[in-house]
């Protein structure tokens, strides 16, 4: 593991890496409170180990696997991304993962697995901030299995070269860096291929506002945030923001002939 | 209710004033010594705006104070208090223009048509500066009766105010809600005080 994780890897940027310490401490993780400093000071209560991840849908391996086993054949690699929250503020994280493509493969998706949908633990007692309705719980997400497939796209185990806090969704979380923050689902519990495009969390909760793709878009506005712009935590002046966060080049294709205003 | 002219205007009164600036300095102060968490800027926006409602709504308390403690002096606190609520708008505004716009007036005036919660939010400042510029004993006198039917528009203001807020929050209603039941309790107050009599 330590051997790759030396190596560039060439997605990366080399962009000036955002504090370790901002990183863990702001963060929107709404089953610890809807402050960005409570999950931090929650998210304790978090047991990571022993982890299941429940697979079932379209595939040929469904069952409850362990996170160990599940983790055993992959080789973890850095990959530094840059990370755009749909309130207007980004981070550039180095994360510690394996492509999500590797796990798919492994689990042998049928012709009928046209989405991969995504579950965090639906625990209130591990998870207090889960005793509000303040969204439906647990939280789920959702991608097409092109976007699932692509090589950026990416679940978690770490930052920094360290495993992940649970803050940041330990102990495994997707990170899929062309779309909105709230995309990139943590503490994953559950993974199901379907044939029907899920609903995601933010979608149920607001569909004028969220969308199922939410790839990032300077020029699909938000009625509480201009998209245009966007803060890098650390930085005082605003950069531009640009389509599907800078990453087009490998992700545009994917939406060729697409209206990404009404797909938004 | 009352204490001595001399306890009121020595103690009492410096003592609110100084009270009314501490936020003004938390946030100064936490500017300079980096001490905001991860996104300060937005902090210090979000920070002078709760406290320009908050303040906001301290003005509005004062008549129905004064009627429950039967305490006439009370009044005398009222424009410092209207007055500091406006400064806090107005640092909160003025944190909105630079800290998110760095001044780019076309972005700004898009926020404005675009974002409902802006809309407010600036109608709301706009019809709060008349009532601050005419705040001073020479314009009190000068408008005479005019002067009261003004400063009603406090009470639209406010209501802006709330909704500004509730509009802003992504998902969590609960701290506009809970300005908006104080408000409703000050305003509901004036109408069961002026319908008793």
């Amino acid at each position: 593991i330590e051997a790759s994780a030396k190596t560039v890897s060439p997605y990366s940027t080399d962009e000036k890496l955002t504090d370790y310490k901002d990183i863990t401490t702001y963060c929107n993780f709404y089953e610890f409170g809807t402050g960005k400093e409570d999950p931090a000071k929650n998210a304790h209560t978090l047991v990571t180990s022993p982890w299941d991840v429940i697979v079932e849908g379209e595939c040929e391996k469904p069952g409850k696997y362990n996170l160990e086993d599940l983790l055993k054949p992959v080789s973890v690699e850095e990959r530094i991304y840059r990370f755009r929250c749909v309130e207007g503020w980004s981070m550039v994280i180095p994360w510690m993962g394996f492509p999500l493509a590797d796990l798919i493969k492994r689990m042998q998706p049928t012709s009928k697995a046209k989405y991969v949908y995504f579950e965090t633990l639906h625990d209130p007692k591990q998870m207090p901030g889960q005793r509000r309705a303040v969204l439906d719980w647990p939280y789920v997400e959702g991608l097409r299995m092109d976007e699932a497939m692509n090589p950026l796209t990416l679940m978690g185990t770490g930052i920094y070269g360290k495993d992940l806090l649970n803050q940041n969704g330990a102990p495994l979380r997707l990170v899929v860096p062309w779309k909105y923050g709230f995309k990139s689902i943590k503490s994953i519990a559950k993974i199901r291929f379907s044939e029907t495009q899920p609903v995601n969390s933010w979608q149920k909760a607001n569909e004028n506002e969220y969308g199922f793709f939410s790839n990032v878009n300077p020029d699909v506005s938000h009625p509480r945030w201009s998209q245009r712009r966007e803060r890098r935590i650390g930085e005082f002046r605003k950069i531009k923001t640009q389509l599907f966060n800078g990453y087009g080049e490998q992700v545009a294709s994917l939406y060729a002939g697409m209206d990404l205003k009404k797909n938004f | 209710m009352k204490i001595s002219e001399n306890k009121f205007s020595r103690i009492l009164r410096p003592s609110l004033f100084a009270l009314l600036l501490l936020p003004a300095i938390y946030y100064a102060w936490g500017v300079w010594q980096d001490s905001l968490g991860a996104n300060p800027l937005e902090a210090v926006i979000r920070g002078l705006g709760d406290w320009g409602l908050r303040v906001l709504l301290l003005t509005l308390a004062i008549s129905p104070l004064r009627r429950l403690f039967n305490w006439p002096q009370l009044l005398r606190l009222r424009r410092m208090v209207g007055l500091y609520a406006y400064f806090y708008v107005v640092l909160h505004l003025f944190g909105y223009l630079w800290f998110d716009h760095f001044f780019d007036w076309e972005e700004i005036w898009f926020d404005i048509l675009e974002r409902p919660f802006i809309t407010v939010g600036m109608v709301a400042v706009i019809l709060l500066t008349p009532l601050a510029v005419t705040s001073t004993n020479g314009m009190i006198k000068r408008l005479g009766k005019k002067w009261k039917k003004l400063h009603m528009l406090i009470y639209p203001i406010s209501m802006l105010g709330v909704l500004h807020f509730w509009w802003m929050v992504k998902l969590d209603i609960t701290e506009p809600v809970i300005y908006a039941v104080i408000l409703a309790i000050l305003l509901g107050e004036r109408l069961f005080n002026k319908f008793s009599k």
